[in-house]
């Protein structure tokens, strides 16, 4: 048996994280909106990584990065609330009371039955929205500038400002799910994945700590779908499709478990990646993506965050 | 009138489902993965169907046995596309975590959906030909096309097929033996890894006729994978994963509740079938038809 990974450490990463967010900020625009959007959904992917703690792959994350998503949308485009200090709140609100609903239903099932339920509430908000012509159907809709704390940005400041609060909320994010995952309920999740059922000997509930985890990845993730749709100024169904969810699921195992800063970071290397793959050969990226991911399954089976915890030992 | 309609649409759709998902629950049935290359052998299934209708009728030959090419095409793609990656991906990585298979076909899927578009571009191809071939019938005064009924009939045949393939054939009572303790079939002397990579060829064999039946009646186009993939899903899901009772039940389940919406409220249509997962999920939270198991401690 491999010791599990700690965190007690974890928040020396998180400041490294910081630093490279302030240095981010000096890159050219093009490479600042790519940290800036693998940022946002590198929070998603952390929210389906401390579900893979308790060694349950949720493969409809997109649901909740769907709804942060369409939260601050339908706020600023049809509610006319434009201040990100009501939008996001909402957002992450609005994750949290579905996550609760569905968590109660969600947290009686494990391995594969988790990832088909995840995935089909997912596709069932997918279903809704194509046909909610409201809502621009499968083009979804656009989103108007937003102010921060009632100061409305000019045109050409707005991407810095975008930038630096994506990059605070990811930080906190991330703090939140370290004191998240060094707390009781957050160390279990190991014990969770490893004997639930002497877990449950033990006196202590793996529903309770499963339906706890889905809740906390549900706000992660509706935070990363507000500031994603803050950044883009776009959302569309496509938030919620299978495929943005497997994308998540992607970066989780390529992250590895061991690390709260390690999805946020392999999120980058992703989009990099994509940038690349897409202007050298346009239809391989795909492949290029899953030979990557059967890379690491079968090389680095804990990820790639398992080299950094090497290099440290 | 609309009932009609409605009992003939859901039938044919319950047909397709049924087509496309039985491999997949075959192959999770007998091995433990949860093929999410299922959509891509759809989708290569379509497109091996539409070049090699193209070059039939290119070549002048008598219409009816498109058919014969049709049947032909997808075994043949099926089985070597299968069988290749059996033997050169899946077999190293059995005895991984089932979650961990499920990765596995996901990055297959994706690998393979590029190679779909690398080797017929991304144009679309119409093989209209043989859908058009035998005219439709009258119900009432509801035109039908015949073709749509024959796919039922294809389905039918492909389920009894199944059933008589492992309940009264050798190879596969094996294959039962394995479903229920892969550990002692093979202490029985079961050639497990055979029988794995055949279960694993006959499943994408299904996916390709799938494709290979639905090919005329669409746009062949990159991406029809994409779509099928979590439909098939959703049918095996609502069965129990696994069973192939189960499957055709899924089917009619899913296609009746999609039939029943496009006539009566258009607008839920895709939303239909993964509400009836969902509910039957929460009845049944391992499906209809699946095993009780126990707990390891």
């Amino acid at each position: 048996m491999m010791p599990t990974l700690d965190f007690r450490r974890d928040h020396l990463f998180v400041a490294v994280l910081a630093l490279l967010v302030i240095v981010g900020f000096f890159l050219p625009s093009w490479m600042r909106f790519l940290i800036q959007t693998a940022m946002a959904s590198g929070l998603v992917a952390l929210g389906v990584m401390l579900q893979m703690r308790a060694g349950l792959v949720s493969f409809g994350q997109g649901l909740f990065f769907c709804i942060g998503g369409y939260a601050v949308g339908l706020l600023a485009a049809k509610a006319g609330i434009t201040d990100v200090a009501l939008l996001l709140p909402a957002a992450a609100l609005a994750a949290l009371v579905i996550g609760l609903v569905l968590g109660l239903l969600l947290s009686r099932y494990r391995e594969i039955f988790y990832a088909m339920l995840t995935l089909a509430v997912s596709m069932i908000l997918y279903g809704l929205l194509v046909k909610a012509a409201s809502l621009g159907s499968t083009d979804g809709f656009n989103i108007p500038a937003v102010s921060y704390f009632g100061f409305v940005p000019d045109q050409a400041a707005r991407p810095d400002w975008s930038y630096a609060l994506t990059g605070v909320v990811v930080l906190a994010g991330c703090l939140g799910a370290l004191a998240y995952l060094r707390s009781g309920a957050g160390a279990m999740l190991d014990a969770v994945r490893e004997n639930e059922i002497r877990l449950s000997y033990l006196g202590t509930s793996p529903r309770v700590l499963v339906f706890v985890v889905y809740a906390v990845a549900a706000v992660l993730s509706g935070l990363g779908g507000g500031l994603w749709a803050i950044s883009s100024g776009h959302v569309d169904p496509e938030m919620t499709y299978w495929t943005t969810s497997g994308q998540f699921v992607f970066v989780a195992l390529l992250a590895g478990r061991g690390s709260v800063v390690a999805p946020v970071m392999a999120y980058f290397l992703l989009e990099l990646l994509r940038t690349y793959a897409l202007d050298i050969a346009p239809n391989a990226w795909q492949l290029i993506l899953g030979s990557a991911m059967l890379a690491v399954i079968v090389l680095l089976p804990r990820g790639l965050w398992s080299l950094v915890a090497r290099a440290r030992t | 009138m609309k009932l009609v309609a409605i009992l003939l649409d859901g039938l044919n759709y319950s047909a397709w489902l049924f087509l496309v998902a039985v491999g997949l629950t075959l192959i999770y049935g007998v091995m433990r993965i949860l093929n999410i290359a299922h959509g891509a052998f759809y989708a290569i299934g379509a497109y091996v169907c539409a070049s090699a209708l193209g070059l039939y009728y290119s070549a002048g030959l008598p219409e009816a046995g498109a058919f014969l090419m049709m049947g032909l095409s997808a075994l043949v793609a099926g089985f070597v596309v299968g069988l290749l990656i059996e033997r050169v991906v899946l077999r190293k990585l059995y005895g991984q975590d089932e979650v961990i298979m499920v990765l596995v076909t996901y990055a297959l899927f994706l690998i393979l959906s590029d190679a779909v578009k690398l080797t017929w571009g991304v144009e679309s191809y119409y093989v209209f030909q043989p859908y058009a071939y035998f005219g439709y019938i009258e119900f009432g005064n509801l035109p039908y096309q015949v073709y749509d009924l024959l796919v039922v009939g294809l389905a039918i045949v492909a389920g009894i097929g199944l059933w008589y393939w492992l309940n009264r054939t050798r190879t596969g009572i094996l294959m039962t033996a394995v479903v229920a303790d892969r550990e002692v079939a093979a202490a029985m002397g079961v050639n497990v890894t055979r029988i794995f990579a055949l279960t694993f060829a006959i499943g994408t064999v299904l996916a390709a006729v799938a494709g290979a039946a639905t090919a005329p009646k669409i746009a062949v186009t990159p991406g029809i994978g994409v779509e099928v993939i979590i439909l098939a899903f959703a049918v095996v899901v609502i069965g129990g994963l696994g069973s192939i009772p189960g499957a055709v039940v899924g089917a009619i389940f899913a296609g009746y509740a999609r039939a029943i919406c496009v006539h009566v409220a258009p607008q839920f249509e895709l939303f239909a079938i993964y509400a009836v997962m969902a509910v039957v999920l929460a009845i049944r939270p391992h499906g209809l038809f699946a095993r009780a198991e126990g707990r390891k401690i």
